[in-house]
């Protein structure tokens, strides 16, 4: 067996073990049972950790990181959100959250799967110090923007339901507005720190690769756009008190201008990122 | 063959002036179990006495007219006349009485279905029964199993999951907007009994603070001091508003006392932070134009009652399922009651040892291979006659326990003895794979 298949069979079976857990956790919704949220922590961890071998062996065998078309950097978000996912469980327990993003690694695994996999990007320019903390910094960043988003929308289900005064579904199996407000804000500030050092890194790589830090690339645009939507949430909630429900609908938004700037940017407008999403 | 019996009285069956005459204390139940456990029939006895109901569990021989002797016990420790209960009074034998305690132990029988006490005070008269060695094998296995039922029908149906009375519904509603009360302020408007009442439950859950105001302020300053609060002038309420996080509304007042300007007002100053009113007064007190302002929540009494209602009707249909995790509790107990007889013992006592030799046997002879079927009948023979023979006097023993002696402690004694409740399965299982 060549590296490459045994990374596919280790990407094979954390796909499984992602879609196995995904299963629990529906079960989770409905039965509220802790025994099957344990079961399905277990697995997605174990996802986790398969991914991270089969990543590692396809960066043994082509000597860069794994970022070369679409199915890769897929592959990398979907990585970093179940990592993201297994830190913040530990932080703050917030078990419901499970029911939004398996579903979500899920999606992008299948998709990573499914779609070709031919080397687009040259093997040269995804070398280097500076590239691979972008990358890092980047995926890790946008994966905790996206649990803000999820948990962004958590919260107007609850919202919703206390407010309406009616009960409905979620009601018992969400815990209080205050903790998923403040569980959204702790992912959006590290979400946002490592977004910005993320830029920064991306920044000096630029000027290393094509000698200028900025060079009005659409993805740099859209991303600086992110990155102010954010600064801005921030801003609002340390000086006018952005809270709760305000802050969960920008915590949305703005994971829907990440997406855009991921996917759209680049089979819309174009660009020196375009090769990595293709 | 010995039966268990309850009989008592409950809110359903009497008043309350009843009730309260026929309630024990609990030297009461102590003085009462050695009381009962001096006649002769009854082997075993355990008192139950709250607020809703008192019954008395026993076990004894069914043949000898034995069911009124604790009728007339009841009557004449408790000085009053067995006229006066009998029809408020129930008997339940056998199944109907391990049915009984169950479904009490699991609160469906309580008077609110599900509250969450029962159990503990079940238990509390275990405790008292078992430091006067009134419990013994039927009734401690038997109240053993009503703790689990009980248990298990909480966890299975979550029949106790949602309030049922107004002031935990609003409990439970600001557990839903707030993380941690204990970091939360609490502002009283108006200091009547409602008002209290309400208060009582959030102070056991340990708010930070607990602010009351008053338009007699010398009422506010007596509960302040009651609840360890602090009482503030009527007028001040407005400027509360920026410190405070649940408002519990009770006041006399016939119009608004907070409107939707004010607090829309004091929500920038609290830089959004998120504001809970419970207003549990009739007329309402508090602007209900308040619940449409962001991250301000407002629930009047109606709402509440709605809650409970639901509630409530959630619970009588989580009762129907606990009924039938009931009824499987109740066969199984009667299966082990059943088993606490002679022959059913003996016959497994008997079975247990002919299969251990038989695969030992089988075992040892699959490994021999110049032995002739004879020699192989004889082991066999031989094999099965040690077994006969070791059992013969303990069986003999079960058979004639003597007496004065209690069948069915030395049954169980020797059901455990020989481990035949649990291993019958594993035994035959391992028989399987080894053939």
């Amino acid at each position: 067996m060549t590296l490459k298949t045994i990374a596919d069979l280790f990407f094979i079976g954390s796909t499984i073990l992602y879609i196995i857990s995904m299963i629990s956790y529906i079960f989770y919704l409905f039965m509220q049972k802790h025994t099957i949220e344990q079961k399905a922590f277990a697995l997605i961890s174990f996802g986790f950790i398969f991914h991270v071998l089969s990543i590692c062996l396809g960066v043994l065998k082509t000597g860069s990181l794994p970022v070369h078309n679409l199915s890769e950097s897929l592959s990398i978000t979907g990585l970093a959100l179940a990592g993201v996912f297994i830190g913040f469980k530990y932080k703050f327990n917030l078990k419901i959250l499970g029911i939004f993003v398996s579903p979500l690694i899920v999606i992008i695994m299948i998709a990573a799967f499914s779609l070709p996999k031919t080397l687009l990007a040259e093997v040269s320019i995804l070398k280097g110090f500076w590239l691979i903390l972008h990358i890092f910094l980047i995926f890790t960043g946008e994966a905790a923007l996206g649990l803000a988003c999820g948990i962004g929308i958590l919260y107007l289900l609850q919202e919703k339901a206390i407010k309406n005064k009616k009960r409905g579904f979620f009601y018992k199996r969400l815990p209080s507005l205050d903790f998923l407000d403040s569980s959204g804000y702790s992912c959006i500030i590290i979400g946002f720190t490592l977004l910005t050092a993320g830029l920064i890194t991306g920044l000096i790589y630029a000027k290393l690769i094509w000698g200028q830090f900025w060079s009005w690339d659409p993805k740099e645009i859209w991303s600086a756009l992110t990155w102010f939507l954010y600064a801005a949430l921030l801003h609002g909630r340390l000086t006018t008190g952005w809270q709760g429900k305000k802050s969960a609908i920008i915590a949305i938004l703005g994971f829907i201008v990440i997406i855009f700037t991921f996917l759209g940017v680049n089979f819309l407008i174009g660009g020196h990122h375009q090769v990595f999403t293709k | 063959m010995l039966e268990i019996v309850l009989i008592g009285i409950n809110h359903k069956t009497s008043s309350v002036e009843l009730r309260e005459k026929l309630s024990f204390t609990y030297e009461e139940i102590e003085n009462g179990l050695k009381k009962l456990l001096e006649k002769k029939d009854i082997k075993e006895a355990l008192i139950f006495s709250t607020c809703n109901r008192t019954e008395i569990l026993f076990v004894v021989f069914p043949d000898r007219k034995n069911k009124d002797i604790v009728k007339k016990f009841l009557g004449e420790y408790k000085k009053i006349s067995i006229y006066k209960f009998q029809d408020a009074l129930y008997t339940y034998n056998g199944d109907d009485a391990v049915r009984h305690i169950f479904r009490v132990a699991s609160s469906l029988d309580s008077m609110i279905i599900g509250e969450p006490q029962i159990l503990g005070q079940i238990k509390d008269a275990y405790k008292i029964a078992v430091a006067n060695n009134s419990s013994k094998v039927i009734l401690n296995r038997l109240l053993h199993k009503s703790f689990s039922i009980a248990k298990k029908v909480r966890r299975e149906t979550g029949i106790g999951d949602n309030a049922v009375s107004i002031s935990y519904a609003a409990l439970e509603l600001a557990n839903k907007i707030f993380n941690d009360l204990s970091t939360k302020n609490v502002m009283l408007l108006g200091a009547g009994e409602m008002a209290e009442l309400a208060l009582e439950h959030l102070i056991s859950c340990n708010v930070k603070k607990t602010i009351i105001a008053n338009r007699t302020f010398e009422n506010a300053v007596k509960l302040a001091k009651k609840f360890n609060g602090q009482a503030v002038k009527f007028e001040e309420r407005e400027n509360m508003l920026l410190d405070v996080d649940i408002i519990i509304s009770s006041t006399g007042a016939t119009d608004y006392v907070l409107t939707a300007h004010q607090v829309k007002k004091a929500m920038s100053s609290r830089k959004n932070k998120s504001i809970f009113f419970i207003d549990i007064a009739v007329p309402r007190n508090i602007d209900p134009a308040i619940n449409q302002i962001s991250n301000s929540y407002l629930y009047d009494i109606d709402d509440l009652h709605n809650i409970v209602d639901n509630n409530m009707e959630e619970r009588k249909k989580k009762a129907i399922q606990g009924e039938r995790l009931v009824e499987e509790a109740v066969i199984k107990f009667r299966q082990w009651m059943a088993n606490l007889k002679l022959v059913p013992t003996i016959v497994a006592i008997k079975k247990k040892i002919e299969l251990i030799t038989q695969i030992e046997t089988e075992k040892t002879l699959a490994n021999m291979q110049n032995i002739s079927q004879k020699d192989i009948n004889a082991i066999k023979r031989m094999t099965q006659a040690i077994g006969k023979k070791i059992m013969h006097d303990p069986i003999l023993f079960l058979k004639n326990t003597g007496e004065h002696r209690d069948d069915y402690k030395y049954l169980n004694f020797a059901r455990h003895f020989f481990n035949i409740d649990d291993t019958q399965l594993k035994i035959s299982k391992g028989h399987n794979k080894n053939g």
